[in-house]
């Protein structure tokens, strides 16, 4: 415990002492977020319960100079919310609270502890939803969402996070409430909100969002094409962007996570076939019916051995069961896994997959993939033995591999899980040493004395440098005077 | 089309401008120079030359282009594939440029429906003002390594960095479009416009004026036909045109004497009784207004609704934008971290 008993104090005047955990055995929760990889074990967790205590102790810490992570849900897969050591961690579950629902104007005002999908479900005796929906979406939080620019299956459609918030109130290091956006679409001077949205905590503190609502389509029908061969699969998805369709989703499932799907929920998959492809379209009646021509036409084109179309409801979720069901699927093959998340240009994907079949063989790895193949964010599963020594080791190994891979043909180390503490590395392979001292000149602007979730999402060339992805040649380093290494 | 890198030539001129501490206006196709405060530097930076299309996969749905390309030439490629930008820029003549039009961010009608110029953003390279060339964002759709810098380009005007190229996301065309008329009052007019908004329709662009509400449909055309039959109401047989000119503001409305104001607010919002005349465009969310009310009265009418109004032509425009007093530090912190040395633009934006 490096806190001093002082602050601690400070923190129970503020939030009240039920709102205070300092004993060891209850921090423990805190440890880590979705990527149970990495631990560590917060020195203190403050969990405000209303939103003027936010200010507040951030104004707390910033005197005490005491660094701060902040918490939504803990369902982030790369190690954002992991605590730093010395610090606290800001928990914002406690503030839950739907402020309202505007049908008129279509937004929803919402405190930042608010689950994803229950905004939908305010929203929907208006007729109305939130489109943004991670797969976490039953748990994950809306101030997670934000901080992570979050995507999900119906991203190619209907955007990421970023296009979907119209306002944040942001809680600054220093205890100022600052309100970004506006009620318009779009804001004066810079661009702070889009800046905001992505940021991965390491700017301010989300206390309050406004949303976007869109009027929830009056049809939605789902195909699903089986196919011989995973280059044809991903052929198959150039094939229908390039004639100008847009499914609101359009996911891909390989062999491996077709077999472990069916074999869990017995969804009625094709288990024989290298892939399978799920092709949602919505909207207005005339509007679905015409896509799903197109929709069918294409794929049996591109080869498709068999095509389904979804009769009913009951089979449409019956085919959606299998995809949401695939990361406990595989959960029940493999003793733990690891998942990836990188994005590349669409017309790489079958190229792509083939390399990271060949990269997992040289690791002795298996990997699974089931993906957002629409807008090419890939989430490789990597199988591995936690209680084998080294095995660990060796699947971030793989993973790193992969995630240079993405980089190489023109993508990135990140499509919606954020860079956190898991994606350091690779930040040093996507990007040059101008650009990550540029990211930090624009963090310190909002945080001189970076507080706010320190050494996540964007590293010290220092440790690019230890990690030795960094190759500085004399003159280009922009500050050679300054000593870094 | 030409095509030119011009990267080193910038790169130096923004390395000498540096060295001297001598301010740059950094200048495309000059068809925007009326928007913003005004550039108090001497020395021009021109991007004109720096032109040409880099990259375009119509499957990918990307387009990557260097500044200077004029957006015309953009506009011609993409429509040989029957694709678009989806924000529908405005280009005010036929010199714009792409940086220009990222720059100052400017959406057309579409936008309510479609997204913004800075949803459409996906990477871009930039110099910064120690004349280091950086890259942000990328080429793919979903990306969120590093912080947002692609989009705090959007509508910076150039005061943060000066774009050497962008890629942008581009959207297929519609198969069919069609636009309907309706004589209505303004207020008629703007509760039936969040209506709409409020149904699953595939709306494209919603305007008011002259006591004509006007909807536009995009999509398959039985879908637009089907949409159609619903809302009801005049076919205009001139419907391209009529979006064309509210975009590039050669309606009349936009010819009337006065200052021109521009409204960012939300679509069914009910502002206070000012002066003068007004436009509604994206559905509600965007009015412009001819007014002689003076500068506060109209920023403070905004703000009341939670929105904000910048001046978009007028006489004096030392009030053009009203930054928020506990946003101005924090802005004019953010630009001394890409340009410490207040290289470009200067006067540009308020802070």
């Amino acid at each position: 415990m490096t806190i001093a008993s002082s602050f601690i104090r400070l923190c129970r005047q503020i939030v009240g002492d039920a709102n205070v955990i300092a004993d060891p055995a209850l921090l423990r929760v805190y440890e880590c977020d979705a990527l149970a990889a990495y631990t560590q074990l917060p020195d203190l967790v403050v969990l405000p319960d209303s939103v003027e205590q936010i200010p507040a102790v951030l104004r707390l810490c910033h005197v005490h100079q005491i660094p701060v992570v902040a918490r939504g849900a803990g369902t982030g897969l790369s190690g954002g919310a992991l605590p730093v050591p010395g610090g606290i961690v800001l928990g914002l579950a406690k503030l839950n609270r739907i402020l309202g629902v505007d049908p008129i104007n279509r937004t929803a005002t919402v405190q930042p502890g608010v689950r994803n999908l229950a905004i939908s479900e305010a929203a929907r005796p208006h007729g109305l939803y939130y489109p943004p929906d991670p797969s976490s979406q039953i748990a994950c939080s809306i101030g997670g969402n934000i901080a992570e620019n979050a995507g999900g299956v119906h991203c190619l459609k209907y955007g990421l996070t970023v296009h979907n918030v119209l306002q944040i109130k942001l809680a600054t290091i220093t205890g100022e409430l600052l309100t970004l956006g506006g009620s318009g679409l779009d804001g004066a001077g810079y661009d702070l909100l889009a800046l905001a949205i992505g940021s991965e905590g390491l700017l301010g503190v989300v206390v309050e969002a406004t949303l976007r609502l869109l009027p929830t389509p009056p049809r939605v029908q789902v195909l699903l094409a089986a196919f011989a061969t995973i280059e044809q699969a991903g052929a198959a998805v150039a094939d229908i962007i390039g004639a100008g369709l847009i499914p609101a989703g359009l996911e891909l499932m390989d062999n491996a996570a077709i077999r472990a799907t069916e074999a869990f929920v017995h969804a009625g998959y094709p288990v024989e076939a290298a892939a399978i492809l799920l092709c949602e379209l919505d909207g207005q009646p005339e509007q679905v019916d015409a896509d799903l021509a197109r929709a069918e036409a294409l794929l049996r084109a591109a080869g498709a051995s068999e095509i389904r179309v979804a009769a009913d409801a009951a089979q449409r979720q019956r085919f959606w069961a299998g995809r949401k069901a695939a990361f406990p699927a595989v959960g029940r093959i493999a003793s733990d896994y690891y998942c990836m998340d990188g994005t590349i240009p669409r017309r790489h994907l079958a190229a792509v997959l083939a390399e990271i079949a060949t990269l997992a063989e040289r690791y002795g790895l298996s990997v699974v993939n089931v993906f957002h193949a629409g807008d090419g964010n890939l989430h490789p599963l990597i199988l591995y033995d936690a209680g084998r020594p080294g095995d660990f080791d060796k699947a971030e190994a793989l993973g790193g591999d992969i995630l240079e891979l993405c980089v190489r043909v023109g993508g990135t180390i990140t499509g919606e899980h954020g860079v956190g503490h898991e994606k350091l590395p690779q930040m040093c392979v996507q990007f040059q040493a101008a650009e990550l001292e540029q990211f930090h000149a624009l963090k310190q602007a909002f945080d001189p004395d970076g507080l706010l979730n320190p050494g996540k999402a964007v590293p010290t060339l220092h440790r690019c440098a230890e990690l030795g992805k960094m190759h500085v040649h004399g003159g280009r380093l922009p500050h050679p005077e300054l000593e870094r290494f | 089309m030409t095509n030119a890198d011009m990267s080193d030539v910038v790169v130096e001129q923004i390395r000498q401008a540096g060295a001297a501490r001598r301010p740059l206006r950094i200048v495309g196709g000059n068809s925007k120079t009326f928007y913003g405060g005004a550039d108090t530097a001497d020395t021009v930076l021109s991007l004109a030359e720096h032109r040409g299309i880099i990259a375009y996969e119509p499957s990918e749905l990307v387009i990557t282009a260097r500044a200077g390309t004029p957006l015309a030439d953009i506009n011609e490629t993409l429509t040989e594939h029957r694709q678009m930008l989806g924000f529908e820029p405005p280009a005010f003549g036929t010199r714009a440029t792409l940086g220009g039009t990222l720059a100052c961010g400017f959406s057309g009608p579409r936008r309510p429906f479609a997204g913004s110029a800075r949803d459409f953003m996906l990477g871009c390279r930039i110099v910064n003002g120690r004349a280091e060339t950086l890259n942000f964002g990328g080429r793919v759709i979903k990306n969120v390594a590093g912080f947002d810098v692609s989009r705090l380009m959007v509508g910076a005007l150039g005061t943060l960095g000066v774009l050497l190229e962008a890629s942008l996301r581009v959207l297929p065309m519609p198969e069919a479009e069609l636009t309907l008329a309706q004589s209505l009052a303004e207020d008629q007019a703007l509760a039936a416009m969040n209506r709409l908004q409020g149904q699953s329709l595939p709306l494209s662009a919603l305007s008011h004026h002259d006591g004509r509400l006007r909807v536009r449909l995009s999509g398959a055309e039985t879908a637009v036909a089907a949409a159609a039959a619903r809302i009801g109401g005049e076919i205009l047989g001139d419907g391209p045109e009529y979006w064309h000119a509210l975009r590039e503001q050669a309606l009349a409305f936009f010819a009337e004497t006065g200052d021109l104001w521009r409204l960012s607010v939300s679509p069914a919002a009910l502002l206070s009784a000012l002066p003068g005349r007004q436009l509604l465009d994206w559905g509600g969310a965007l009015r412009w207004l001819k007014t002689d009310a003076p500068a506060e009265a109209v920023h403070a009418a905004a703000r009341a609704v939670g929105g904000h109004a910048v001046l978009w032509r007028g006489a004096d425009k030392t009030a053009w934008l009203s930054a928020e007093p506990a946003l101005a530090g924090l802005q004019s912190r953010l630009c001394a971290a890409f340009d410490p040395y207040g290289l470009f633009n200067p006067g540009r934006m308020p802070f």
